[in-house]
């Protein structure tokens, strides 16, 4: 019976299979048209080959950004900035420790939402890209030659600085706008007065063309608000830059319920170039405030912490012409502006619609005075006379929207899961996929600049669930990517993302492939405790402070013998790696560490300190696999106890 | 059997350690496991087989960007003084003078190798020690230790190249 069982399940699958083959004549699933390639096709990229775009992934609560490749979805690097980062001794190392400097102390870690490339002539100029720390409200500027984090500004008068890092078409300012509104200056207040008190400060910084240095050029001291996120005009509407806004109703409690009461809240328009002259005519107050400012010097690869007491703020009713209201339907998250300038797009996002604005209807409103009302001084214009048009998008909870090179529009919807293309213009809906699950941010490369690159978008989502094999409770944010050079967008890979990633950036790899850093030259290294040879190496005795000037190349550490340490020292191996060759760092690992190990690029200097706690001959080694002899580059350190008259002494090989 | 010889061997071990004291720690070397011959082993073995860094080729130019150098039959003192310069910076974390380090002396170079091998060596290591046989032979002679192409011009690979001319 058995036997016989098993023969009937045996040509049951067969016949199954003939079935399969007998539908499907193409040989694989799903595809619409027998034209386009496959999905795996468009994302596979063969062994060797490289990727099309770089796309500069937010890391929300990691506080880092991370590197991906489009359209493979690879991981190419996270790049630390607000994090400590034992990886490479980013923020344990004496050198970038600064990088983390506040006026609240030495903060370790941040909450990265918004990256952006810097333009010129409202294009990707790929030179850097800046991003904010949410939390302890902070603007890092990271290099796209070295991909590392070469400054960081803290904004003052801010908190929960989310409608940031966002720039203008020349990179002549990033702007960092407060979310949640304070007390400007902070003082002992009850919270319950927040309405009509509280204030929101819009923070212009200033970015030197040729640095990159920023600078707060002024802050723009705003009503008390939630100022959510923002976009430059660009094209025509250069000069203005628009904040999206919630919580009109200044509501400082059970938020959920009270800050949606307002049918509309407001995008804010800043015409950055009026306040810009105001202040360079000397307008604003000069008031005390104290916020670090921390910059990393590439030649000395060590970074500088400074304390700065004053900032210029603004009071925007003083400015005839400089800020304008206008109303926005159901708490808008998403702010976004079209390739042309034209138009300011508003995502409600406890509706189904989305709002567009028209940048020319809002000038002529402005110069009619057709406005509706003012609060705290400011104009709020009329809302039909400045609407454009409405996408009725059969959607539910817009949030943001990217755009293509064609005349169209892509907005995701978090609460009813999906990407919707429309067309400017028409505000007709032209298609609409699903994401996996519940999408906050799209990126599509050059999305969010005068010259998008229409080919791929990214739907970042805020839910994984089964997309990926279970890891326990918590899952990394599934990514998909989909491509949209055709009329209908068609999903292509699912991938995950690390961290949460909130915005993202991306751009043609031909942008950055052939200026990306392989080396630093050791004749350029300007650090204190750098050797340029190691004839140089040697240790010195400062009282309890030991200075080991060490360097290091394939498959050794000078000096990697080092006696008369004592108990109580505290050590400091400053590491230069010799190496002149792209790709051989050499780490350095010592035992008990209390700090990291540190990661020293090619020609590059670091230092880690070690304190001597124990008497005892303890190891060092390197942590990157350097040659086939990495695993003899090691060294020991002699611990004598502290009145021992051992002598200090180092040497290699003697 | 072994092993209560071994255990025998064990305690005697740590016995002599702790008899060592606190002043200097007995040198023990009671076990030689194929360990290298010594300087007086050689002398025994003088039929030994050359080794690659003693060999002699003065032909080979060697793989990489230098396909002919002509030397001055002067030394140009300048050029090798910025040679010492920059062999000082760049080369002595593996190669000493007069002595084996991590890899070999230069000294006495040119009377065994080219001057086209000697640079193409400086400047393309990595090509060098896959596709010339004598630097693939070096490389093992030198336990496997990389040569690191220090990225310099060919000027400066010149200047090198003088500075190897003064040394004997």
């Amino acid at each position: 019976m058995k036997t016989i069982h098993f023969n009937q399940i045996r040509i049951s699958l067969v016949g199954m299979a003939l079935m399969f083959l007998g539908c499907n004549p193409q040989g694989s699933g799903g595809s619409d048209g027998a034209l386009s390639s496959s999905a795996a096709e468009k994302v596979y990229i063969a062994p060797g080959e490289q990727d099309e775009y770089y796309a500069f992934l937010s890391g929300g609560y990691s506080g880092n950004l991370t590197v991906y490749g489009l359209p493979s979805g690879r991981m190419f690097k996270e790049i630390p900035v607000f994090s400590q980062f034992p990886t490479s001794g980013y923020g344990y190392s004496e050198e970038t420790q600064p990088m983390l400097n506040t006026s609240h102390g030495f903060v370790p870690w941040d909450d990265l939402h918004h990256p952006d490339i810097s333009q010129t002539n409202g294009e990707l100029d790929g030179r850097w890209i800046f991003a904010n720390g949410n939390n302890t409200p902070r603007i890092a500027r990271i290099s796209l030659s070295t991909f590392e984090t070469e400054e960081i500004i803290e904004i003052p008068n801010s908190a929960g600085n989310h409608s940031s890092a966002f720039i203008t078409e020349n990179t002549e300012y990033v702007v960092a706008g407060t979310r949640f509104s304070v007390p400007v200056p902070q003082r002992d207040m009850p919270i319950n007065e927040y309405k009509g008190n509280f204030k929101g400060a819009l923070t212009f910084i200033s970015v030197d063309p040729e640095e990159g240095h920023m600078e707060i050029a002024f802050q723009v001291i705003m009503p008390g608000f939630n100022y959510d996120l923002a976009r430059p005009g660009r094209g025509e509407s250069h000069g203005w830059f628009f904040f999206s806004t919630y919580n009109t109703e200044e509501a400082n409690t059970l938020m959920e319920v009270n800050s949606s009461q307002n049918d509309k809240d407001f995008i804010a328009a800043i015409n950055w170039k009026k306040v810009e002259e105001y202040v360079a005519q000397g307008g604003g107050e000069s008031v005390a405030v104290n916020y670090a400012h921390n910059l990393y010097d590439e030649s000395t690869h060590s970074a500088t912490s400074t304390m700065i007491k004053k900032v210029v703020t603004v009071d925007p009713t003083q400015i005839p012409g400089a800020v304008y209201l206008l109303p926005t339907p159901k708490s808008p998250h998403g702010c976004d502006v079209d390739p042309s300038g034209k138009y300011i797009i508003g995502a409600g996002k406890l509706s189904a619609d989305v709002t567009v604005h028209s940048f020319t209807k809002m000038t002529e409103a402005i110069t009619n005075e057709d406005f509706d009302g003012e609060a705290y001084g400011i104009p709020i214009l009329n809302f039909d006379n400045v609407l454009a048009g409405v996408v009725k998008s059969g959607g539910l909870g817009p949030l943001h929207t990217e755009f293509d090179s064609q005349g169209n529009a892509y907005t995701t919807f978090f609460i009813s899961s999906e990407v919707v293309k429309w067309e400017l213009g028409s505000w007709e809906v032209v298609d609409r996929k699903p994401t996996f699950y519940s999408v906050g941010h799209l990126m599509i490369p050059g999305g969010n600049s005068r010259k998008p690159y229409g080919k791929y978008l990214v739907a970042m989502n805020k839910i994984t669930k089964d997309r990926y094999l279970p890891t326990g409770p918590e899952m990394e944010h599934s990514a998909q990517i989909y491509d949209i050079s055709g009329e209908k967008m068609e999903l292509l890979y699912d991938f995950p993302t690390h961290g949460e990633p909130h915005y993202a950036a991306g751009c043609s790899a031909d942008l950055l492939r052939d200026k990306s850093k392989k080396i630093y030259r050791l004749d350029e290294n300007n650090h204190p405790f750098a050797i340029t040879s190691p004839a140089e190496a040697r240790v010195e005795r400062d009282g309890k402070e030991v200075h080991i000037y060490m360097s290091t190349i394939r498959s050794h550490f000078t000096p990697d013998n080092i006696e008369g340490i004592k108990v109580g020292d505290r050590v400091y191996f400053h590491v230069t790696n010799h190496e002149q060759d792209f790709d051989v760092p050499h780490g350095i690992a010592m035992i008990g560490a209390n700090t990291s190990e540190i990661l020293v690029m090619p020609g590059q200097t670091k230092t880690i300190v070690w304190e001597a706690k124990q008497v005892g001959v303890w190891p060092f080694y390197c942590t990157d696999f350097c040659s086939a002899l990495h695993q003899e580059m090691q060294g020991y350190i002699r611990v004598s106890p502290a009145n021992s008259n051992v002598e200090l002494s180092w040497s290699l090989g003697d | 059997m072994i092993r209560n010889q071994l255990l025998f061997c064990l305690i005697l071990g740590c016995l002599t350690c702790i008899s060592c004291g606190d002043k200097k720690e007995k040198d023990t070397q009671d076990f030689k496991i194929e360990r290298k011959a010594t300087e007086s082993a050689k002398i025994d073995t003088a039929k030994e087989e050359q080794k690659p860094s003693e060999r002699i080729d003065l032909n080979t130019l060697g793989v990489g960007p230098i396909k002919s150098v002509s030397l001055d039959p002067e030394i140009d003192s300048d050029l090798a003084a910025a040679g010492e310069k920059l062999y000082g910076q760049l080369c002595i974390a593996c190669h000493k003078v007069g002595k084996r380090f991590i890899g070999p002396a230069p000294n006495g170079i040119l009377k065994r190798r080219s001057p086209e091998w000697v640079m193409n060596m400086i400047l393309a290591p990595e090509i060098m020690v896959k596709e010339d046989p004598l630097a693939k032979e070096l490389l093992q002679e030198f336990n496997g230790s990389p040569m690191s192409n220090q990225g310099l011009t060919e000027d400066q690979a010149r200047a090198i190249l003088e500075y190897f001319r003064t040394l004997e």
